[in-house]
């Protein structure tokens, strides 16, 4: 059974993280960096949630990861497969694992972000396919 | 300072309801306290302490006190980290109680989700933060409990097999709990056999949906020695919070161990004094993670601990769950808590089952998880012990 790309619920927009959702509609996977303390963290807040900071930017990533823990909802009625993924650089997001088989996906797996659709063309969300 | 031995488990109940078609959750509220205050030996007048979730109707505590007619409460608590709230409520009952605020203390958990046909999982609101990077990926309970369960087992080798025996465990207590939703004995074929819903969890690795809920009396010393019930001393307790941490995800342990280090430091004893235990069952998955987190095995162990039948009574080492849990007999409101404490204080008062009451039971544990173990969740552990 290989994962067809579902069209993803709507997520709503805050507007103090919107340019997540701005890089995301230009395929970038960007992601909120402290220039206080220099680390990363997702979800995207509006302070650092590691030295309280305000002075934030958002660095671009390589899009690279690995899975760190997944799950196939086979009760769905299309079954996909929701995963941990550890970028490069970090941070650990949630998302889901597209284009490999549902039986062929498997912790440790390198994997690279794509961008899909949401329902009622809503912004585009970063999704995980097999690293070329 | 510290609350061992400054408050009592004097009354409990819980609703013999599973499917309360015709019965709102306020008459269940008022059964339950009705009940819990009979048990106790205590008039509705000396009420003066109120504990109860979130989901109770109207304006909570102020609902409830008017419904109930409770004139003269002077200490409320709406403490709801979602199923572990129970655990925290006793606790907070005994600290209010050793600080003077109150005397008699009721706590109450009631709701119907099964006949209104609701679900576990929360309806979205996008004030929450998280959901829009979590809500396009459809993360709900299930997915989330699951994907613990995974790593789980890439990490430390857990099997199917041995998630199935906590239920085949719930499984041999709940045929002696009339109440019990499911009654029938199931194997580990069984389980590992049933529908998978979301991998690696299987239909019998997930607890049931039910309605009803249960109350618990938490009254000071010089209450408790006035009553003719046996009395169930609180010993400790401990409340942690865990989350993603801005990214840094690691889903190898959880808040268990945490509250499971702070009760057992309070109470004085540690997990091998323990004679029974009431470990959250949502899922399989969840009693595993607890066992391990809260040091009755090693990290990683919690697959081998548990199989075999280890957590049944009269045949393993460490009964848990005894009256069936929440894979097999009741998880009120989809709230896992209060069931928890409940069975803790009929197994030290010796009003278990006789096919499961455990021989000279004097200490127990009431361990309870809240939220979702694969992100932020809260963990409440309680020790309780007969004198």
């Amino acid at each position: 059974m290989t994962t067809e790309l579902p069209t993803l619920p709507n997520p709503e927009i805050t507007p103090s993280v919107a340019h997540f959702w701005e890089a995301a509609a230009e395929g970038k996977l960007d992601i909120r960096h402290c220039r206080s303390c220099g680390e990363l963290h997702h979800y995207p807040r509006s302070f650092c949630p590691f030295c309280y900071s305000g002075d934030l930017d958002w660095q671009t990533m390589s899009g690279k990861g690995t899975i760190y823990s997944f799950s196939v909802m086979r009760r769905a009625p299309v079954p996909f497969a929701i995963a941990y993924v550890s970028l490069e650089e970090g941070p650990t997001i949630l998302s889901h694992i597209v284009g490999i088989d549902l039986d062929d996906i498997a912790i440790g797996q390198k994997v690279q972000v794509a961008f899909a659709d949401t329902q009622d063309n809503g912004p585009k969300v970063p999704v995980f396919e097999a690293a070329s | 300072m510290n609350i061992r031995g400054k408050a009592y488990v004097a009354g409990i109940a819980e609703h013999p309801v599973r499917k309360a078609t015709d019965l709102s959750i306020m008459q269940i509220v008022s059964d339950l306290v009705t009940w819990a205050l009979d048990d106790a030996g205590l008039e509705p007048e000396m009420v003066d302490g109120f504990f109860c979730d979130s989901e109770m109707p109207g304006l909570g505590v102020l609902s409830a006190a008017e419904y109930l007619g409770l004139n003269n409460l002077v200490h409320m608590d709406n403490t709801d980290p979602g199923g572990s709230a129970y655990p925290m409520h006793v606790s907070h009952a005994a600290q209010a109680i050793a600080t003077g605020k109150c005397k008699v203390a009721v706590a109450v958990l009631a709701g119907r989700p099964r006949a209104a046909g609701k679900g576990a999982d929360p309806v979205p609101d996008f004030g929450i933060p998280e959901l829009a990077f979590e809500h396009p990926y459809s993360s709900m309970v299930l997915n989330q409990y699951a994907m613990v369960a995974m790593r789980h087992m890439h990490e430390f080798g857990l099997t199917s097999e041995q998630l199935a025996w906590v239920k085949v465990a719930a499984s041999h207590h709940a045929q002696h709990n009339e109440h019990a939703m499911l009654r029938d004995l199931v194997t580990v074929e069984d389980v590992v056999n049933s529908p998978m819903i979301s991998d690696p969890l299987h239909r019998l690795d997930c607890c049931v949906v039910s309605d009803g809920g249960g109350a618990v009396v938490v009254v000071a010393p010089e209450i408790a020695k006035s009553l003719k019930r046996p009395p169930v001393v609180v010993r400790g307790a401990g409340e942690a919070v865990k989350h993603l941490d801005g990214g840094r995800a690691d889903l190898t342990y959880s808040a268990a161990r945490k509250s499971g280090q702070i009760a057992f430091e309070e109470a004085g004893v540690t997990p091998a004094d323990i004679k029974y235990a009431s470990i959250y069952d949502s899922f399989t998955i969840t009693v595993v993670q607890q066992l391990e987190d809260l040091g009755f095995c090693e990290p990683g162990k919690g697959g081998a601990f548990v199989a075999d039948g280890n957590l049944i009574a009269g045949v393993g080492k460490l009964p848990v769950n005894t009256d069936g849990g929440g894979l097999c007999s009741n998880h009120p409101n989809n709230r896992g808590g209060m069931t928890k404490v409940l069975e803790a204080v009929r197994q030290l008062r010796g009003e278990a089952h006789p096919k499961v009451q455990v021989p000279n039971c004097d200490l127990a544990v009431a361990q309870a998880m809240g939220g979702w173990l694969g992100s932020r969740h809260a963990s409440g552990t309680l020790i309780l012990e007969r004198e």
